[in-house]
């Protein structure tokens, strides 16, 4: 058997804002678009892999926390109603969707092994996270590629960033070897924003462009700057610059993602294309991709 | 009409007492607390309950849930092995939206919720199942913001209470929280289940014996240090403290008992009652701020506003408590007048108010910001912010008097300043009583008492 492969890694964040725009007649029927700087930048990530031949998605979503270690989903078809408890006027999507349990199961014992605290999640009645779902959406909204859902295990909120650091670090390591002792080729998606400081009221309509900006300066510098380093290839600095842009930019990848999708990769120096950037009701999100396919051919 | 909160209820969120008491002793002495919890409440005249979960963070203000049969099949996200809890709750839609109704009088961001297949947390379920079986009684839940802090908290149950009074209710409030919040990040065997730490089992003693004596505003006061000290930062802090105690008017003398105290997956796990009989001791100062309005981090997505913020009003006119009189209409939720004279008069059929302006009852501020400083020097202000601060205080005013906006008959408008902020006032008029349809009359005059530019004079159907 081959050898499986990262063909791809994406941060691919989750505003629901850009499934409501998308599918309106699954969600309020007053959608007048917006946020297209971020749809237009799916279209791009789209159209990046659409020759990339992958066999899976594996996506780390900080909306599916766990507290008691890292839990995969277990359950081969999951079928149900995604509503998003924060932003329900704007995310009901119903879902019916195909979990590869056995690379998950994979990642799970290869973590294990490690050392790590890992669960499957076999219970049929769960119910998939909204972020989860609008990321793998706006990847593939064809939903004809199995996914494997990793929670976000909440050790920053119980020690600090640096374990939530050690702990992805060491899920990225089993993650890529699962992946490769699977014979898969997969696509990664971090599901996260950048800087997450959210404005508290919403206009009428939602995507009001006239009223969507970053919240503030220094979280627009804070984004610039990890968009930067994602784009020169210093994976490592933004490791090491984590711990500040989640204490200041009360950044959305102190849930894990992103430093589990760099160490899955192997903290690559390749630079990374940014396909978009734009804010969501203040918070800034950027769609990266690594086209890690290619560099083997480097 | 008088409601009132007839008990207060401190509950767990973990669903292990719903779906495996049996396999911890202390695990089934919550639930068994939890079944006490529910007999009381049967046995009382409790018509309502309202939930404050930690577990359903909102970040567009407050939500409010109002489908009135929520329904679904809930699975916890990491105690997902345990089982499924099917849920069919029996909302109380009325009051749901009289609540939100409430919120936005007070300055609150908030809105209700009612959506086919809404997650409703897992904290609120597992409270509902076990203190309300049968739905006997209708419920009402409401999330916890990410942001807010204790005055926009405390202005949220000040909400709350507004329409229990109101409506008549006779309310259970129920704050679902665990108390130490540090569970075991490692899968443990149900018989290995104790606090995670001594140091969180002598806070959580702490906070117990505090509400075993009633006092419930001194937990409230600490609730920041509680954070600090026993709680995983979980964005939603120790907030429902805060909103329990200002339920209960932020008193100190409540009568309380603590029915079980144990640890779930290393989390402590607290059912407490408090009854609003005294306990006889006395109450004790509050001492932070009693807010009634709330005037803070909102409209932050209107341009116009980033930059001109309500300010408060340092100085001006003397400000007098409303004349009192025989068919006078006052109201605290209005601001104070500059002069000896009512909010407004009710004649026969007919509500004449005094001239309304934007300033805020309580902190006295101007929406929009005044139009000069202390100095007398002009300054940029928002005359949208201004007028429709005006409209809101005449709905105030006429709410006060048994009546509301949509019975306005007449309406004169005096502007300070007629070619700069005529479009503007003519904007917001538009959006509001524009829809009303009052007889209207705007005149340009030199000056206010107070920094404010626009001022308008109404009278009103009963």
């Amino acid at each position: 058997m081959a050898k499986g492969s990262i063909v791809a890694g994406c941060l691919a964040p989750h505003p629901p804002h850009l499934v409501y725009a998308d599918n309106p007649e699954q969600n309020e029927p007053v959608s007048e678009g917006g946020w297209e700087q971020l749809r237009w930048g799916y279209e791009r990530l789209r159209e990046s892999l659409k020759d990339v031949d992958y066999d899976v998605i594996v996506v780390l979503s900080p909306h599916w926390q766990t507290y008691v270690g890292t839990h995969f989903i277990g359950v081969e078809k999951c079928s149900s109603k995604s509503v998003d408890p924060v932003f329900p006027n704007l995310f009901r999507f119903n879902y019916d969707l195909t979990i590869d349990v056995e690379l998950a199961r994979a990642i799970h014992d290869q973590a294990k092994s490690e050392g790590m605290s890992v669960k499957m999640m076999e219970n049929p009645d769960f119910r998939v996270d909204y972020g989860t779902i609008v990321s793998c959406h706006m990847v593939r909204p064809e939903w004809d590629k199995p996914i494997v859902s990793i929670s976000s295990n909440r050790s920053l909120s119980y020690y600090s960033v640096e374990v939530m650091q050690e702990m992805m670090m060491e899920l990225g390591r089993s993650t890529a070897k699962a992946i490769e002792e699977s014979g898969k080729k997969c696509v990664l998606l971090a599901s996260n924003s950048l800087s997450h400081r959210h404005f508290v009221t919403e206009t009428n309509p939602p995507e009001d462009m006239s009223k969507e900006h970053i919240t503030s300066h220094a979280m627009h510098l804070w984004d610039m700057r990890m968009i930067d380093l994602m784009r020169s290839g210093k994976s490592q600095q933004i490791i090491n610059e984590m711990p500040e842009f989640c204490d200041q930019a009360i950044a959305e990848s102190d849930g894990g993602a992103l430093t589990w999708l760099l160490s899955a990769m192997g903290v690559p120096s390749q630079p990374a294309t940014l396909h978009g950037y734009g804010t969501i009701i203040g918070t800034g999100n950027a769609i990266m991709e690594w086209p890690c396919h290619t560099w083997g051919e480097q | 009409m008088s409601g009132e909160i007839i008990k207060s209820l401190i509950v767990p969120p973990h669903p292990h007492p719903v779906l495996c008491p049996e396999k911890n002793e202390g695990w089934q002495k919550i639930r068994d607390a939890y079944d006490e919890a529910r007999r009381q409440i049967e046995e009382s005249d409790a018509d309502l309950i309202i939930i404050y979960s930690t577990l359903w963070p909102s970040v567009i203000g407050h939500q409010i849930q109002a489908d009135p049969n929520p329904e679904w099949v809930m699975v916890d996200a990491d105690f997902h092995d345990l089982g499924s809890i099917h849920y069919s709750l029996k909302i109380d839609t009325d009051f749901a939206h009289a609540w939100n109704k409430a919120n936005i009088s007070r300055g609150l961001e908030s809105r209700t919720v009612a959506y086919d297949g809404f997650p409703v947390d897992v904290g609120s379920v597992v409270a509902l199942e076990l203190l309300n079986p049968n739905n006997r009684i209708p419920a009402v839940i409401c999330s916890t913001n990410v942001y807010s802090n204790r005055a926009e908290t405390t202005v949220l149950a000040k909400s709350c209470l507004d329409v229990i009074k109101a409506q008549g209710k006779k309310a259970v409030a129920v704050s679902v929280m665990s108390l130490s919040n540090r569970m075991f990040t490692e899968p443990i065997e149900p018989h290995e289940d104790r606090i995670h730490s001594l140091k969180d089992d002598e806070w959580n003693q702490k906070i117990l014996e505090f509400l075993s004596e009633g006092r419930l505003e001194d937990i409230g006061q600490l609730s920041r240090t509680i954070h600090d000290q026993i709680r995983v930062k979980k964005v939603v802090a120790f907030k429902p403290m805060w909103w329990l105690s200002a339920m209960n008017e932020n008193r100190n003398d409540l009568t309380g008992k603590v029915l079980a105290y144990e640890a779930i997956h290393g989390a402590g796990a607290a059912v407490v009652v408090l009854d609003p009989q005294s306990n006889g001791t006395g109450d004790k100062e509050y001492d932070e701020d009693d807010v009634d309005f709330y005037g803070g981090d909102r409209n932050v997505l209107d341009s116009s506003e980033d930059e001109i913020e309500s300010t408060p009003l340092n100085s001006g006119p003397a400000l007098y408590d409303p004349v009192e009189g025989k068919t006078a209409v006052n109201t605290d939720k209005a601001p104070k007048p500059v002069g000896a004279y009512p909010h407004a008069r009710r004649e026969g059929e007919l509500i004449y108010l005094s001239g309304v302006g934007p300033r805020q009852p309580g902190d006295n501020s101007i929406p929009g910001g005044p139009i000069k400083d202390k100095a007398g020097n002009p300054l940029n202000y928002d005359i949208k912010a201004q007028t429709r601060a005006v409209v809101d205080n005449i709905a105030r005013i006429l709410e006060e008097a048994g009546s509301s906006l949509d019975n306005v008959i007449d309406v004169t408008s005096f502007l300070v300043d007629m070619d700069r902020d005529f479009s503007g006032y003519n904007e917001v008029w538009a959006e509001t009583l524009g829809k009303v349809g009052p007889t209207r009359t705007t005149l340009a005059i030199r000056a206010l008492p107070t920094p404010i530019a626009v001022e308008m004079k109404v009278i009103a159907k009963v």
